[in-house]
């Protein structure tokens, strides 16, 4: 229940100041889970890393330098006020600082993520209109036919496949690999290409069927038909007043489908052997780099709510009828 | 028209329920016969291709590629009925207890699967296994543990439309307890969307196991598994390229009949179509 006499936008700024309140609750409440699961219940880190064969003075030694000597609060203060300050502790399997580590790791992942999600985002649309636009024709149940066997794709495969036509066969890509964006721009943008296409074009078929519902429900709305009724063209309807209303359950599921970019990401790049944060925290479970897992993992799932709450600003503020309706 | 009549004139239901028959059955075949023992050493038969002996070749050990994916059709059938047995337990039981008693369990409850979205299915399984170490027990609980939240939330909105329901508020007013409410009427009528979730998340099983067992993460050997048979296909895809195909058919196949099937039963089971037939 709203107060007499509230406007609008006061109400919209109590909805994100609640919302951005939510968000660091729900951050919060990840970065304890995450510590709780790495560093406190699978016992010691310095004992994980150096095995059960290792000597106590060894383990002690590196537990000490770990700062594991500390109560559980303690080192989960230190951790978080060192996130805070980009300190993400040291990784003993690199001896070299997390965050170092993960900053050069992500001029893989970002770009490769933006990618994706930028083909997805133009795939998905053109489909779900053309599909949309085509009710109950060929080119509906064409697009809706080749999307449901592009959700039961899994994305590694797809990336396989891909290597055999592009790299095997036809070699116009490399198969794998990373040149590096200093040496190669070039080589390097194309090496993302074939991962990103991969990530791609299962989102893209989900995202689709999306696009579709939410275009054909407005298709329906009275203002659509009274734009027709003035004489507007089938595709100007589409572009100028029908895409704008069906963005908003779009835009929603974009956000959501972020976490199972990130998740495609660590498997696309192990896929790929592209040097990015999924074969990072693969090369420190592998090491047992408990600290630096803990890191990343913290990294992504900020990542995922980061996004999720940019959603819902947008979601916010790019939707009038919720200002009329607060009115 | 009685609901199997339907069903058979439904092509979705069609399609999917047969591959889905296709799956079971090669799993019920590997209990009693396979071509070859599934993940037999065969060195000197290596990268065999496609013969009358090995109908879809040989891997780089020597294995049959037909026996282990019969077998492996075993594994993946068994992560998804258990993972979603775990989320239908426990999600189902949160779900309920939610629409039940409203206020701030209800609260608590969302909220809590709200926060899993944060934690996607692999990433779970991917700490779990820094953890506890690989192997298809770890892989089973974190994708049952993601599809708790899931079975919740849908759960719960379903279930609040039907205590909503006049039926309800009359067995409310007779001095029915919600745990009888629940029992008798709220879980027989949300019964359907279950049916039809549960469809979805078993096949977002496979896909997850198949995903974890390519990263090493899951079926360990000598358990044949889909994802890993992928991994050491990719190796070969030089010399044998066909080995890195038929698993990826399999999962696709497995996972194309599960949604079919969902769709379909979606659309038999919606109330509201079948009053339009």
């Amino acid at each position: 229940m709203h107060e007499p006499g509230a406007t609008p936008d006061r109400i919209i700024s109590i909805f994100l100041f609640k919302r951005f309140a939510t968000f660091v609750a729900t951050l919060l409440a990840a970065s304890v889970l995450i510590f709780a699961a790495l560093g406190i219940l699978p016992g010691n880190a310095a004992e994980v890393r150096l095995g059960e064969s290792a000597s106590p003075e060894a383990v002690k030694a590196l537990s000490e330098k770990l700062g594991l000597d500390r109560p559980p609060a303690e080192r989960y203060l230190h951790w978080v006020v060192g996130m805070l300050h980009g300190d993400l502790g040291l990784s003993v399997s690199y001896d070299t600082p997390a965050a170092e580590l993960i900053v050069e790791r992500l001029a893989v992942t970002v770009p490769l993520a933006v990618m994706a999600m930028t083909m997805t985002t133009v795939l998905a649309l053109a489909l779900g209109l053309y599909a949309a636009s085509r009710h109950n024709k060929l080119g509906d149940v064409g697009v809706m036919a080749a999307s449901q066997v592009g959700i039961a794709v899994p994305n590694f495969w797809f990336a396989i496949l891909l290597i055999l036509l592009f790299a095997v066969k036809l070699q116009w890509f490399s198969a794998g690999g990373f040149p590096g964006w200093d040496d190669e721009p070039w080589e390097a943008f194309k090496a993302l290409i074939l991962p990103a296409v991969s990530l791609a074009v299962v989102q893209a078929a989900i995202l689709a069927r999306i696009t579709r519902s939410a275009v054909l429900d407005v298709l329906r709305e009275d203002f659509v038909r009274t734009a027709r009724a003035k004489g507007l063209s089938r595709d100007a309807v589409l572009w100028r007043h029908v895409l704008r209303n069906a963005m908003v359950p779009v835009l929603t599921v974009m956000g959501l489908q972020f976490a199972n970019l990130v998740t495609g990401t660590i498997v696309v790049e192990n896929v790929f052997a592209l040097p990015g944060l999924g074969r990072l925290i693969f090369q420190a479970i592998s090491n047992r780099d408990v600290l630096l897992v803990q890191g990343i993992v913290m990294l992504l799932a900020a990542t995922v709510l980061v996004i999720n709450f940019v959603v819902d600003v947008l979601y916010a503020v790019i939707d009038p009828r919720l200002k009329v309706h607060a009115a | 028209m009685t609901f199997w009549q339907r069903a058979l004139r439904h092509k979705s239901f069609v399609i999917g329920g047969l591959l889905v028959a296709l799956l079971i059955a090669t799993a019920l075949l590997s209990f009693v016969w396979t071509p070859y023992p599934a993940g037999e050493i065969d060195i000197p038969n290596k990268l065999k291709p496609m013969s009358a002996a090995h109908w879809l070749g040989t891997d780089s050990l020597g294995r049959d590629v037909m026996a282990m994916l019969i077998v492996g059709a075993r594994y993946s059938i068994a992560v998804g009925v258990i993972a979603v047995g775990i989320g239908i337990t426990v999600g189902v039981a949160l779900g309920l207890l939610a629409a039940a008693r409203r206020g701030w369990v209800e609260e608590l409850v969302m909220r809590g699967a709200d926060f899993t979205l944060a934690f996607p299915a692999l990433l779970t399984a991917i700490i779990l296994t820094a953890i506890y170490g690989p192997g298809l027990v770890t892989s089973i609980v974190a994708i049952g543990v993601f599809n708790i939240p899931e079975f919740a939330r849908i759960t719960r909105a379903s279930a609040n439309g039907v205590w909503a329901r006049e039926y309800v508020l009359a067995a409310r007013a007779c001095g029915k307890t919600p745990w009888h409410i629940t029992v008798e009427h709220v879980l027989p009528n949300i019964a359907a969307v279950l049916i039809v979730q549960a469809t979805i998340r078993f096949a977002i099983a496979i896909l997850a196991e198949a995903a974890l067992s390519y990263l090493g993460l899951g079926t360990q050997p000598p358990m044949p598994s889909w994802g890993r048979m992928l991994n050491e296909g990719q190796a070969m895809m030089y010399q044998a390229p066909m080995l890195a195909v038929w698993p990826g058919l399999a999962i696709v196949f497995s996972v194309l009949g599960l949604n079919l099937m969902g769709d379909g039963l979606r659309d038999l089971l919606d109330p509201r179509l079948a009053r339009q037939r």
